[in-house]
């Protein structure tokens, strides 16, 4: 608990990452009743969107792990998301019945979470210790291969997966059997019939499976092996000369960060209540490797923060924006801007089609004007600064010369 | 010779001698022999001529890969940066070209004569110059301010340039196939080894063959190719030793893009049609290209795209195409297991 005493006695106005999670805590809280009065008391939109985000924020915090702790590059993390939700859907739903197993498994969700944590962890150990010897981008490369791999594997191997329409009508997570009770009946609101189905139950679910891993990788970010993985993400040889073990400690990277996927993954088949190939392409290991790069690699709350809003623009600010602009069109009497004509295809269509436009303009301009990260860490921050590395070194040098 | 920062890298005897390195490399030839087993099996299936016209198309569909792992490898070699963006700027040659070639004449089933090929070659040079000016466009803006940033950064911005250029050319083009004009004489070609081979491949083949052997004669012949290869060295040393870094970087973009503008043109003038997205899924083949041949090492980036193409090849003729992008990356997987450093790659020493 000293964590806890620590948080709560930190001046925010001092410490931005204090105030990060501070944020963070009550922005969780007050969403659901913030979202009651923006939609007017029905929140279900928001709350389901806020919780698809969530994965999201799992999803990098796992992989923050990876590359900004362990300093591995990984392009591939999609995979074990994949993973984690097709793991979920062969163990939750009447799908084994067509395939030649001919058999279904009805494994409650709150199982499967760490069932499919640990498939993703062994899978992820399988494509590690082979390639683990492998220096900087090479890894990278056999974690984008494996990346592409996976998809295509559920998507050709029809006769297990039944192929790009995916699983679908997978089980809907119920209350564990010690909550249920005289008092679990309709006075719940998120409580009907046990099952999960209002989109308050599976926000309060990702609320504490996102406490639980924060709680977790913070945690192993100030022990033995967080400080062996920052001396090898600083100087791998100089690591090893140390004694850390660099083969272990990158495994145990690539197992926990894997696994914190497969965590989002189950969380993610569950809502959804379908999987499908086309839910893990490269674009969402893209999307999650910008988020913590975006957040400021190796910081928690940088990586949640980054996240969040990641997420939201690119899940709702972008999709929106043809709308807005259509709107904004019709609002200063331009109607004429909204309608196809000749080439124009009409304001809204033609903003849709610079989506990947500004998403793209969006990503290189953070980089160039914070290529830190929005919330770096300290350390990060400190090594950036000038006379740390040779490179700068030598611009001084010319400066004084020239 | 050739290889962007060779003297840098030992021969990989060095570190894999011993009998770990022997039962990897033994590992490497079960697998290709695997391969070639497996191919074996299949060859029987078709009429005659089918292997050798598979053959032909492969090794055209490998050359443009080459084309393209070229750049990857180079840019690589110099800034060790996964410049995601150089498959766009693949594709944008081959919707610049689509266009051009009606500027510069050139039109479907036309006659051929002398002067259509300097037209033809006219386009070749027009577009890979737009190509090299854009990739040098792209590295001033992107990623030169990110030099002395964290290397995940350059990385971000490669990503956005890609989103960005992508998004242009869907801006451009539409989100459909495009048609590319079929301007080469349809039909022509030579017939040799009991097929024919087309005039699509010999291009191809001999645009690929006139770039890759320009290339490693100016790499290794030229004031700027020693520069090059002494900024993939050590940057910071060249830069004592009076080697104008930024100059140097440029010309690698430059060099880069003017093969994958001319790898653009002969997908186009292969294919004949071309998509936005078209330089993703290539350039993420070139890329295991490059890395198959290892990174850094122009004949290994030539090798790795050529071998590439072939498997793609050879796999869509003979196998099941879905699977096709599934081997490649397993290929590439049990590759970099078996010879961490590529094909040709040589050891990159720890620093």
């Amino acid at each position: 608990m000293n964590w806890l005493r620590r948080a709560i006695s930190t001046n925010p106005r001092k410490d931005r990452d204090a105030a990060v999670y501070w944020f963070l805590v009550v922005f969780a809280v007050l969403f659901p009743l913030f979202a009651i009065v923006i939609s007017g008391g029905s929140p279900s939109f928001w709350l389901s969107f806020m919780a698809d985000g969530g994965v999201y924020m799992l999803l990098a915090l796992g992989l923050n792990v990876v590359v900004g702790f362990a300093g591995l590059l990984d392009l591939g993390y999609a995979a074990f998301f994949a993973i984690g939700a097709y793991t979920y859907a062969f163990l939750a739903s009447n799908h084994l019945e067509v395939t030649p197993l001919q058999t279904s498994a009805h494994v409650p969700f709150w199982i499967v979470l760490f069932v499919a944590l640990f498939v993703a962890a062994a899978f992820g150990v399988m494509l590690g210790a082979p390639t683990l010897r492998l220096r900087g981008d090479y890894l990278a490369i056999v974690t984008l291969g494996f990346g592409e791999i996976v998809p295509r594997v559920f998507k050709n191997a029809a006769v297990w997966t039944s192929g790009v329409n995916g699983i679908s009508a997978l089980d809907t997570p119920q209350l564990p059997f010690w909550i249920q009770g005289p008092w679990s009946g309709d006075s719940f609101a998120f409580v009907t019939n046990l099952k999960i189905f209002d989109p308050l139950g599976y926000y309060v679910i990702m609320c504490l499976l996102l406490l639980l891993a924060i709680i977790l990788v913070r945690n192993l970010q100030h022990s033995r092996m967080g400080r062996a993985w920052a001396a090898i993400r600083e100087d791998e040889v100089a690591a090893a000369a140390m004694g850390v073990n660099t083969v272990q400690a990158k495994l145990l990277a690539f197992a926990i960060g894997a696994s914190v996927s497969g965590f989002a993954g189950t969380f993610y088949g569950a809502k959804l209540s379908l999987v499908s190939p086309e839910n893990f392409t490269f674009v969402v290991s893209i999307t999650v490797l910008v988020m913590v790069v975006l957040g400021g690699m190796g910081n928690i709350p940088g990586v949640l923060s980054g996240s969040l809003l990641l997420y939201w623009v690119t899940f709702w600010l972008l999709p929106g924006l043809p709308e807005t602009a259509t709107n904004i069109a019709n609002s200063f009497g331009l109607t004429s801007l909204t309608h196809t004509s000749g080439d124009f295809p009409g304001i809204g269509e033609y903003i849709s089609r610079l989506k990947f436009l500004i998403f793209g303009l969006i990503l290189v301009v953070t980089m160039l004007v914070r290529p830190q990260g929005l919330v770096p860490s300290r350390e990060r921050q400190q090594e950036l600064t000038k006379g740390t590395k040779d490179d700068t070194i030598i611009e001084d040098i010319q400066a004084e010369v020239g | 010779m050739g290889a962007v920062g060779e003297s840098i890298r030992h021969r990989r005897s060095d570190f894999r001698a011993g009998l770990t390195g022997r039962i990897l490399d033994v590992g490497l030839y079960v697998l290709i022999g695997f391969f070639v087993i497996l191919l074996g099996t299949k060859i029987g299936d078709h009429g005659p001529g089918y292997f050798q016209q598979i053959l032909f198309f492969a090794l055209a569909n490998g050359a443009i890969y080459a084309l393209i792992a070229l750049g990857y490898t180079m840019v690589y070699g110099i800034i060790e940066l996964i410049n995601f963006a150089h498959g766009d700027v693949f594709a944008f040659g081959a919707f610049l070209s689509a266009s051009l070639m009606g500027v510069f004449g050139l039109s479907e089933g036309m006659t051929w004569g002398p002067f259509t090929i300097l037209q033809l070659l006219a386009v070749f040079v027009v577009t890979m110059l737009a190509c090299a000016a854009l990739n040098v466009g792209i590295e001033r803006i992107a990623y030169r301010p990110l030099r002395h940033a964290p290397r995940l950064a350059p990385l971000i911005t490669a990503i956005g340039v890609s989103f960005f250029l992508e998004g242009a050319m869907f801006l451009w083009k539409g989100p459909s196939n495009v048609h590319y004009p079929d301007v080469l004489p349809s039909g022509a070609g030579v017939d040799a080894l009991g097929a024919h081979i087309d005039i699509k491949a010999i291009t191809d083949w001999v645009v690929a063959i006139v770039l890759v052997v320009s290339l490693s004669l100016f790499t290794d012949r030229t004031r700027l190719g020693k520069a090059m290869r002494a900024t993939a060295q050590d940057r910071d040393a060249a830069q004592l030793m009076g080697i104008d870094i930024n100059r140097t970087i440029a010309a690698t973009f430059f060099i880069g893009a003017l093969l994958a503008g001319a790898g653009g043109i002969m997908y186009g003038l292969s294919y004949n049609t071309s998509v936005f997205d078209l330089g993703f899924s290539a350039g993420l083949v070139a890329f295991t290209a490059a890395v198959f041949g290892g990174i850094g090492n122009i004949y290994g980036a030539a090798i790795g795209g050529l071998v590439l193409g072939m498997i793609q090849s050879f796999w869509d003729g003979y196998f099941d195409s879905a699977w096709t992008q599934v081997i490649i990356f397993t290929i590439l997987i049990l590759v970099l297991v078996f010879r961490p450093t590529g094909i040709l790659g040589m050891r990159v020493p720890e620093k």
